[in-house]
């Protein structure tokens, strides 16, 4: 099956780091939450779908936040939805990773000086690891993002620090 | 009916509650009428044969500014293809209309907006909530008096 297949002729042993195998699985297979808000959503969902095709990154919507990895806050928050969205993100498994997706969740965008519901950045209530810029952006950008958020995943260091 | 016999036939029936009719164009007509006697008319139109307003297509809250508030009703009859705008002016100091919820069931979920935009109280109203805002907002955000409070729930709200 594939490449590799019957090249090996004997059962072989790959040698790495934890910190390596880890962080490269975690990046590997980031699960978002279905979760959308405003138009941003769409370019979201045109990402996922096969023109972008998010699949190949490993990337997986899933329907509720206790299998999710990634929240991909995409689109306006109002201040209304601003407490369920940290509810959302308390749910979420640790490790967990926020992707700001738009002006909008990144600082209220349009609505930053006459928007009285809207919620001025949605690192106000959550933090937020990757923020993405446009209005709303490109596929092409949201995909940036999420590369810079496997970087980030890569570069993370999960061993105690050695003590010299 | 044209928007003429329309009126003439409100003024007929009720002299007393119509305080002005306003024709600019064909599309922007209105008649305006009181608050305390608006079911009674809300009534007339609905059911009366020959006008049978039975859909009420929208029902808006204005601020005029200097402590007026209103309301306007576009009605509009399935059985007879015609339209009349009605409008309702209160003072901001104790905005009250009465509801038509019961005679339009469409005015429910509008007169509750209308109520957490401008905070005119409609009076029979069966449940009058916010619709929009969170419940603990405070002030009604389209009145053009509206202030902005610095924090909701301690998250910051301006920019």
């Amino acid at each position: 099956m594939g490449l590799l297949d019957k090249k090996f002729s004997d059962a072989n042993i790959l040698i790495t780091t934890t910190e390596e195998i880890l962080n490269w699985s975690r990046l590997s297979s980031m699960w978002p939450m279905q979760f959308g808000l405003a138009c941003c959503a769409i370019e979201m969902m045109a990402t996922g779908a096969s023109h972008y095709d998010l699949d190949r990154f490993g990337i997986f919507f899933r329907a509720t936040p206790r299998q999710a990895d990634v929240m991909i806050v995409a689109g306006t928050v109002t201040i209304k939805m601003a407490s369920r969205i940290r509810t959302l993100y308390d749910q979420m498994a640790e490790p967990r990773y926020v992707l700001s997706m738009g002006s909008c969740a990144t600082c209220g965008g349009p609505y930053w000086e006459h928007g009285y519901h809207v919620l001025k950045g949605v690192d106000r209530v959550i933090p937020v690891d990757v923020y993405v810029p446009g209005c709303p952006p490109r596929p092409e950008a949201l995909l940036e993002g999420i590369i810079k958020l496997q970087e980030k995943i890569r570069s993370e260091k999960l061993t105690k620090k050695s003590e010299k | 009916m044209t928007f003429q016999e329309i009126s003439d036939k409100l003024k007929e029936n009720f002299k007393d509650s119509i305080l002005e009719v306003k024709i600019v164009s064909p599309a922007d007509s209105s008649v305006k009428v009181t608050s305390n006697n608006w079911r009674d008319i809300a009534r007339f139109l609905r059911d009366d044969p020959s006008l049978k307003f039975d859909y009420l297509m929208c029902l808006s809250g204005v601020d005029y500014g200097k402590g007026v508030l209103g309301t306007v009703y576009n009605i509009y009859s399935m059985t007879h293809k015609h339209r009349v705008n009605i409008k309702i002016e209160v003072n901001s100091d104790n905005p009250e209309i009465p509801t038509v919820s019961d005679i339009w069931p469409t005015a429910n979920w509008h007169e509750r907006e209308v109520y957490d935009m401008f905070g005119i109280k409609f009076i029979g109203h069966p449940d009058l909530r916010r619709i929009l805002m969170p419940d603990d907002w405070e002030g009604h955000p389209l009145r053009k008096d509206y202030q902005v409070a610095e924090f909701y729930r301690g998250i910051k709200v301006q920019y």
